[in-house]
């Protein structure tokens, strides 16, 4: 097969990449350029890439969302290293400065908070589209891998960004979220110890988290989202089972420029509604932290963390003889392990509607859960 | 042939000996890296005061009936309540649950933890919610125009 279509499908290429050249739209520097780094090369890739048309190509704009939130991440962050000093003596007052002394720091701030919610939403719409329309199956199990990857960093990157105020919610946040791991048998102590780098959180918890958060978590990243990304270039978007035959399968839109033209519609309206949401809602901070005063009444996790908060609330303390948020934190363990898993449960995806049954209703059932807990969270009385 | 045979015997040998040496060297490589890194990343021991007595700021005529308040034992937080008969109770202040810290609630005279609604009585022990376990309750010995907590046994 090899030797029949390669030297056919190159020969291809060449000649594409030929006509590209020899049009007279090139100037000397474009030509010049080309020779040394294959601009025609990346042009022909570009005009390649086609993006499947059919009744769920609206969800496809959500990837792209979440990356275009991912770089205002990157880049607020950058600009915020300027002020912020991590330390337990000036990490809070450096913020206070940043947000009353440095002109526009509280919407660099502002922007990067609620960048990170929105970036978290984007990321989950993502997540629940790629799950019911089944874009997990075959050959891009990895791809799903690589995302199930990228949501556990971006948790990570929330959580131990939430703590870098060093204000009371974030103390108490980092005490409760440390603490879960901690009630693993056998290891959870040592887990602890090292999130923590010593017995409580202390200022060496807040060294230790900034330097999860600008440093190891952003490497790591760059390398898993990097993998993403490629294998979405090497497949291509998944095309739904039902839009995968007949006539259904060949409408197409061009990547360059009409998909990419549209993304950057919605890249511009997502500013928008950060500029709106930093000026109108800026970003709080606070009352410095004290680990010797009580835990404030009313403390709240971040929204994305809320159903799993309210569930380890409304536990009693023993299941079965089992301590009660033991059980929630395997629970937690095994629903992620279900989702991350999909693609090798799922074994005959699209094939049976039996499994895109399964999987349609494993994430309805998540989602209705969460929406539940969630809402109680925010509503139930915080002292009852 | 003979010569030929032997020869594929000595590359062999050579071929083992070599991808032994590679692999080994290559182990010792790894370990030499990751065993200085991951005891890098285990903080430290840092000694903590293991003092099993403390005696508080606060006088015992200033503290009211039906309250608490937080204070340092050692490295931990603790709480001191005052109950409606007057006496003087202490507990540790850090939630058996999820190590938020407690507080004294007045309106049910209970020690009340704020994280995830956990309530205990005051003898310590988890009456309603999620925690797990008591909280370790301390002595509390009012010497002369002071007090004095400190721990069990």
């Amino acid at each position: 097969m090899w030797s029949m279509s390669g030297p056919t499908k190159l020969s291809s290429v060449r000649e594409a990449k030929r006509l590209d050249n020899e049009s007279p739209k090139h100037g000397k520097l474009w030509l010049w350029l080309d020779e040394r780094v294959g601009l025609s090369d990346m042009v022909y890739l570009a005009k390649k890439k086609e993006i499947p048309l059919h009744r769920h190509t609206f969800w496809y704009y959500f990837g792209g969302m979440t990356l275009f939130l991912f770089m205002v991440q990157v880049t607020t962050g950058i600009l915020l290293l300027l002020y912020y000093r991590p330390s337990a003596g000036e990490a809070f007052e450096s913020i206070q400065f940043l947000m009353t002394e440095v002109q526009f720091g509280w919407l660099v701030r502002s922007i990067h908070s609620w960048s990170a919610n929105l970036m978290i939403f984007a990321m989950f719409i993502h997540l629940f589209s790629a799950l019911f329309l089944q874009a997990y199956r075959a050959p891009r199990e990895i791809t799903w891998l690589s995302g199930g990857g990228l949501l556990g960093l971006m948790l990570a990157f929330g959580f131990t960004g939430y703590l870098l105020p060093w204000n009371e919610l974030a103390f108490f946040a980092t005490r409760v979220g440390t603490e879960i791991p901690g009630i693993v048998p056998v290891v959870g102590p040592f887990l602890r110890r090292l999130l923590r780098g010593g017995n409580d959180v202390t200022g060496a918890t807040l060294t230790r988290f900034y330097g999860i958060h600008v440093a190891i978590l952003p490497a790591i990243v760059t390398v898993v989202l990097g993998l993403h990304l490629f294998l979405v270039q090497k497949h291509g978007m998944s095309r739904p089972t039902s839009a995968e035959t007949g006539e259904a399968a060949k409408r197409t839109m061009p990547f360059f420029p009409n998909f990419f033209l549209r993304d950057l519609v919605g890249w511009l309206c997502a500013l928008g509604v950060l500029a709106a949401l930093a000026a109108y809602f800026p970003a709080e901070l606070g009352k410095k932290a004290d680990p010797f005063q009580p835990a404030p009444i009313g403390i709240k996790p971040e929204w994305y963390f809320m159903a799993m908060f309210q569930t380890l609330k409304l536990l009693p303390s023993h299941i079965l003889g089992i301590e009660g948020e033991l059980l929630g934190v395997l629970g937690f363990g095994v629903i992620g392990l279900i989702l991350v898993g999909m693609p090798f449960l799922d074994r005959s995806p699209g094939r049976g509607k039996m499994s895109r049954r399964l999987a349609a209703a494993f994430g309805v059932v998540l989602i209705v859960y969460s929406l539940m807990l969630t809402y109680l969270g925010y509503t139930m009385s915080p002292t009852k | 042939m003979a010569n030929d045979d032997s020869s594929v015997a000595v590359d062999n040998g050579r071929r083992n000996f070599l991808n032994w040496f590679l692999s080994t060297t290559a182990g010792a490589f790894l370990v030499s890296v990751t065993y200085p890194l991951s005891k890098y990343l285990i903080p430290p021991e840092v000694t903590e005061s293991t003092a099993s007595t403390v005696t508080l700021s606060i006088k015992p005529n200033d503290v009211k009936a039906n309250s608490g308040q937080i204070f340092r034992f050692g490295s931990q937080p603790a709480i001191l309540v005052k109950d409606t008969n007057g006496e003087l109770k202490a507990f540790s202040a850090v939630c058996t649950h999820l190590a938020c810290i407690v507080q004294y609630r007045s309106d049910i005279n209970q020690i009340w933890c704020a994280c995830h609604n956990g309530h205990f009585d005051l003898n310590g022990r988890n009456v309603e919610g999620p925690p797990p376990k008591p909280l370790e309750q301390y002595v509390v010995n009012v010497r002369a125009d002071q007090i004095v907590v400190s721990k069990r046994g």
